[in-house]
């Protein structure tokens, strides 16, 4: 998968969390403009996990904080 | 000169490093403020028994200490800890690897392999300690961790001092686990960390199937038993040995602050190789050994708990009384049934819980009020733990005290 096409499945996995319907651009945060707690991102994480069949341990969550971040890092862990 | 330093000290503006807990300390304030009293300051003045304390002035029926076994005055247990203070010293000064193994701390680890029947016993300082030296030892850089998310802090805590993966699946979800543990690179090193109950809301995990396919997998497993040891199991060895996988299970981490009734931690283990972790776990190596008098104590109570079978069919008793009672009065609980010793009162809010909170101290009654983030989804918790030293009357003063409160807070 190349990158725009990690980043559309991941924006169609994110909408059932994106409550308020925030626009989201490569600096769109998690805790901050999107107010995910911690059970929205294990949830999130999980359909991420399930979707790509990869794992993202805490340790490499705690490096993504924007939504750029993430597509680049599903797509490097789903390249390996 | 002058000036110029004057502009040195100016320029560098010290940064208050304890400003990041601001939003705590507001919400305190804003509870105190509404007159409640503060629930994270209780002081016991005088305590009469493992069920009664004289708390904040008043005479109050202990609901939320954990003394499952009710030992901490058992008269065997004090007299084996004040003839230990007599001949031993009051305390240790040292690591259990120098000066800090006295007769006592061997005595325990007998005491434990025996309770277990298992080859290997290392006593900590407390369950904390248990938990963080165990985990960040086995698994380092490298190897992964898969533990439920409802995991105690001590877990998480020893998880991050290891530097190993952390991978966490939804709470007690046998299928998340395993689609988790498949994923793990091949080769990699792995342990599976499950908890025998699960102290929050007070229920127990799925370790026969969770057990099996951790092993399927190739990981080693540890389970945190703190809440169970004493009256869950035909041994009282905890959930493990309840649902028959105690064998399968690598490390079996226990606490002696509840169900024994005093203070320390542990881990038991077939290993073979186990005891070389007296050697290389730095939560072991780098703080004292537990005072000689504690050691003794501890012995003798878990000694006790081998024969603790009528104790234990009455504290199931008043956790199923308890459980039945409150459902009846219109309490959301944490499980349908009861599961453990622990029963978990959901409240609507951090508000309704912390003024019902205060309501059943007035009543004469002790509860923790458990709120986040030691909760699972935000919740606040009157977390209750039933003692086997409770009697069958107390839980039916302790149902009108939950009515009396529940309806002039407006919760039922």
């Amino acid at each position: 998968m190349t990158p725009a096409d990690v980043d559309a499945k991941i924006r169609t996995l994110i909408e059932p969390f994106n409550k308020k319907g925030v626009a989201i651009e490569d600096a769109t945060t998690f805790a901050g403009d999107l107010e995910f707690d911690s059970l929205t991102v294990m949830d999130f994480v999980a359909e991420i996990e399930d979707e790509f069949d990869v794992i993202i341990s805490m340790n490499q969550q705690a490096e993504i904080e924007n939504w750029g971040q993430l597509v680049a890092a599903v797509h490097k862990l789903q390249d390996s | 000169m002058a000036t110029a330093m004057t502009d040195t000290i100016t320029a560098a503006e010290p940064v208050d490093l304890l400003s990041k807990f601001d939003p705590i300390i507001q919400t305190r304030e804003q509870l105190l403020a509404a007159g409640v009293e503060d629930p994270f300051n209780l002081v016991m003045e005088q305590v009469l028994s493992p069920t009664r304390a004289i708390c904040n002035g008043r005479d109050t029926i202990l609901l939320g200490t954990y003394n499952y076994m009710g030992m901490t005055f058992d008269p065997d247990v004090i007299a084996a800890g004040k003839a230990a203070m007599e001949d031993f010293g009051a305390g240790t000064t040292g690591s259990r690897v120098l000066n800090g193994t006295f007769r006592d701390h061997r005595d325990v680890e007998a005491a434990l392999r025996e309770f277990y029947d298992m080859d290997h016993a290392m006593v900590f300082s407390t369950g904390y300690q248990a938990n963080l030296g165990i985990i960040s030892t086995l698994a380092g850089k490298g190897d992964y961790i898969i533990l439920d998310i409802d995991s105690h802090a001590s877990i998480y805590d020893g998880c991050a001092m290891g530097n190993a993966e952390i991978v966490p699946f939804r709470h007690n979800d046998v299928e998340a686990l395993e689609k988790r543990l498949k994923r793990i690179p091949e080769g990699a090193g792995k342990l599976v960390v499950l908890e025998g109950v699960y102290s929050m809301m007070g229920d127990v995990a799925p370790l026969k199937e969770m057990v099996r396919i951790a092993k399927e997998n190739g990981a080693m497993v540890l389970v945190d038993e703190a809440h169970s040891m004493g009256f869950i199991g035909e041994h009282g060895r905890g959930v493990a040995e309840e649902q028959g996988v105690l064998d399968d299970v690598d490390f079996i981490i226990g606490t002696f602050s509840k169900s024994v009734g005093t203070v320390g931690g542990f881990c038991v283990s077939n290993h073979p190789k186990f005891e070389v972790l007296r050697l290389v776990c730095r939560p072991y190596v780098f703080t004292a050994a537990l005072p000689p008098a504690v050691m003794a104590s501890s012995a003798t109570s878990i000694r006790k708990l081998m024969h603790g079978g009528n104790k234990r069919a009455h504290l199931w008793e008043n956790s199923r009384t308890l459980h039945a009672g409150l459902r009846a009065l219109g309490f959301q609980l944490g499980t349908e049934t009861p599961q453990s010793a622990i029963i978990a009162v959901i409240m609507p809010d951090l508000e309704k819980g912390a003024m019902m909170w205060e309501a059943l101290l007035k009543e004469g009654l002790y509860v923790n009020l458990a709120r986040p983030p030691a909760t699972p989804a935000g919740m606040t918790l009157l977390r209750c733990s039933l003692c086997a030293e409770h009697s069958a009357e107390q839980v039916q003063t302790i149902l009108g005290m939950f009515e009396r409160a529940g309806k002039a807070i407006g919760i039922i």
